[in-house]
């Protein structure tokens, strides 16, 4: 059992700000489903540009609400760039500290933060396209590392990965964030060593899966529930992607067709051409 | 405040009659059963008990009980052991739905150079046995397939996969954690090599396991430095621990028929009554071939550890598949194995009970459930895109 401050229960308890804001000025949405936690965070501004309000929906574990919770508090009644000033530290510090292995819930607070900021000044950040992914199980970049690291005063893997979550799947990279932990440290000037330079429009699994999901949600089950269907994603890997076809749509003896030239063709439209969709009978 | 407990699978309480067997060996019975005077022998005789208590539930031989410290070591004991017996064989044969104590000692063993086939399961948890059938050679030194999986409770056929198993001359191990003292296991006829129980599991208390070896089977300790459990296993016999276990085997014998069914019944009611009040619910789990005592259940667009949080409010405690409880950052690797989509598998809940819970209990987890889905779904992103 994690060891929560009485302040982040209250928080997980009572979360303060929940709901949708009806045209709201900003919007940030973080994370994915496939991740296990996710946080969309909507603001709105006053004429003075001050946040006059701010409202999340968020899946995750305690840490995660209390966090957004946390963050909505902190937020209203400043201005962006009073707001764009907080750290996920703060976040931490607000709800009175959270166990190492959850940092990564204050992270997140930080990112919808600036990605709701970002979405206002309708600047497309694209925050990974800016650095080099590291982690490609949970499509960590180089840059976010590096700002935890600096930021948090970080000074093992086991720490990254708990910030950050890199590293916390296949530990493939766990070389790459050492020497990453170092170059931040020794605020060196020198390129972090490179092994295999990554293509940089290559997306990492999880930023594929996430793509996928949202792609099956938006453009694909609207389609199949009209005709009494649905589509689950069961998994990922490499560029299969594995659905499972329920109600009309498991029966339907044009299943098959349906798949091949529909929810193939959407995916390999709008994820990546590669993509092969596996159908998984129950 | 009301307190339930169905967290059975995890852990379980001591049984107070355990408790009271277990007691004298902390104050008079102190001898070491190995020593050549009364205050070791009047020990020893306990320890003959006991391991009689354990091989009547198993019906097994009392020579065929080894001691050891927890259900990991018996595991660990038995793939060893074997693999140390047959040097030239280079093969193992294990699930993907195993628990740690199997899966991560075999990929460990694969490092080393070892070759492993993790058999895969259908979307209800079972397994293909012709797989199995095709992934026996003459290089497999050791199967180890799990009797009932603790996530799911999902029973395998054991008889039937020794009888592949041994057809081939092939070493079988079956970690029976979850299956001991829930349902009965009979080892005269169970075409079995080792099999692996612990103590907690069955309200012993932690800290103390057994290995069943047939007679006969060839086995090289993990432990070296003392004759004790007959060469198998080295150190001083836990004796408090042994005899509590020996107790809670004798209980679970007596108690087994009449459980078995009473507690199925009220899982049935929980899972019947979950499924009836909250909408997007599924069991995940061959629910024809369970234990009697476990649930594993999802619940879309929620995730596990907010829904343990707010059951332990309420003074319940049950556990959860999602990344967040798991210790690590990847959720249940028996739920991924078996197909379970990720809006599922991070809103999955395990109800476990035992011969301590009542239908009071159902009735408040019925009570209590509902409402902390349906506010979890409210602040839900992927909730709200659903519905």
């Amino acid at each position: 059992m994690w060891n929560y401050s009485e302040k982040l229960k209250d928080h997980f308890y009572n979360p303060r700000n929940v709901g949708i804001i009806e045209n709201p000025d900003g919007v940030g949405e973080v994370g994915s489903l496939a991740c296990g936690d996710a946080l969309k965070l909507m603001i709105k501004l006053d004429e003075k540009g001050m946040i006059s309000d701010a409202k999340f929906q968020t899946f995750g574990c305690g840490s995660a609400i209390a966090s957004a919770s946390a963050l909505t508090e902190m937020i209203i009644g400043k201005t962006l760039e009073e707001a764009e000033k907080i750290t996920n530290r703060d976040i931490a510090d607000y709800l009175d500290g959270m166990p190492q292995e959850k940092m990564h819930c204050s992270v997140m607070g930080r990112e919808a933060l600036e990605a709701a900021i970002a979405n206002y000044r309708k600047v497309d950040v694209g925050k990974k396209e800016e650095g080099e992914i590291v982690c490609q199980c949970f499509g960590i970049t180089d840059t976010e590392i590096i700002r935890a690291v600096r930021e948090n005063g970080l000074t093992t893997v086991e720490q990254v990965k708990n910030y950050t979550k890199a590293g916390g799947g296949c530990e493939t990279c766990h070389p790459k964030i050492e020497a990453l932990i170092a170059l931040a440290q020794g605020e060196q000037k020198q390129e972090v060593p490179r092994e295999v330079p990554a293509p940089k429009k290559r997306l990492s699994n999880i930023q594929k899966m996430k793509l996928v999901e949202e792609t099956l949600e938006r453009e694909i089950r609207p389609a199949l529930k009209a005709d009494g269907g649905d589509i689950d994603l069961i998994d990922m890997d490499g560029n299969r992607v594995f659905v499972a076809l329920r109600g009309m749509c498991s029966s339907c003896p044009s299943s098959g067709f349906t798949l091949e030239k529909y929810v193939e063709g959407k995916l390999r439209e709008l994820v990546s051409e590669d993509i092969v969709v596996v159908e998984v009978k129950s | 405040m009301k307190e339930v407990y169905a967290d059975n699978n995890a852990t379980t309480r001591v049984a107070p009659e355990v408790k009271e067997a277990m007691l004298p060996f902390f104050e008079d019975l102190y001898g070491n059963p190995s020593s050549m005077h009364h205050f070791g022998a009047q020990v020893e005789k306990h320890l003959i008990y006991a391991r009689e208590q354990v091989a009547s539930l198993l019906n097994a031989d009392p020579e065929e009980i080894v001691f050891t410290s927890c259900g990991t070591e018996s595991d660990n004991a038995a793939i060893h052991g074997t693999l140390a017996s047959y040097p030239e064989k280079r093969h193992i044969v294990t699930t993907k739905v195993e628990h740690n104590a199997v899966l991560h000692y075999c990929r460990h063993l694969q490092k080393n150079g070892y070759k492993v086939t993790e058999l895969a399961v259908d979307r209800l948890g079972r397994l293909n046995l012709d797989e199995l059938q095709n992934s026996l050679s003459d290089d497999t030194a050791i199967v180890s397939i799990m009797y009932a999986n603790n996530e799911t409770g999902v029973v395998f056929p054991i008889e039937q996969i020794g009888q592949i198993v041994k057809d081939r001359g092939i070493v079988f191990h079956t970690d029976a954690v979850q299956a001991g003292g829930k349902i009965p296991l009979n080892l005269s006829t169970l075409p079995v090599d080792f099999l692996s129980l612990s103590g907690h599991k069955l309200h012993a208390p932690k800290g103390v396991g057994v290995l069943y070896i047939r007679k006969g089977t060839r086995f090289s300790p993990l432990l070296i430095g003392g004759h004790q459990e007959h060469g198998r296993r080295a150190g001083t016999e836990n004796v408090p621990y042994i005899v509590g276990i020996g107790k809670a085997c004798e209980l679970a014998q007596s108690y087994m028929e009449e459980e078995r069914i009473r507690i199925g019944n009220l899982r049935d009611r929980l899972e019947i009554e979950l499924l009836k009040s909250i909408p997007k619910a599924r069991v995940n789990g061959d629910q024809g071939n369970r234990l009697p005592n476990t649930l594993n259940i999802s619940f879309e667009s929620v995730e596990g550890e907010s829904i343990l949080l707010l059951l332990s409010k309420e003074g319940i405690g049950a556990s959860s598949g999602s990344a967040c409880t798991s210790g690590s950052l990847e959720p249940s690797h028996v739920l991924r194995a078996m197909g379970v989509p990720f809006n599922a598998i991070h809103g999955s809940v395990r109800f476990s009970l035992s011969r301590y819970n009542t239908e009071g209990d159902i009735s408040y987890i019925i009570e209590k459930l509902p409402s902390i889905i349906g506010r979890l779904r409210e602040m839900s992103p992927f909730w709200s895109a659903l519905s």
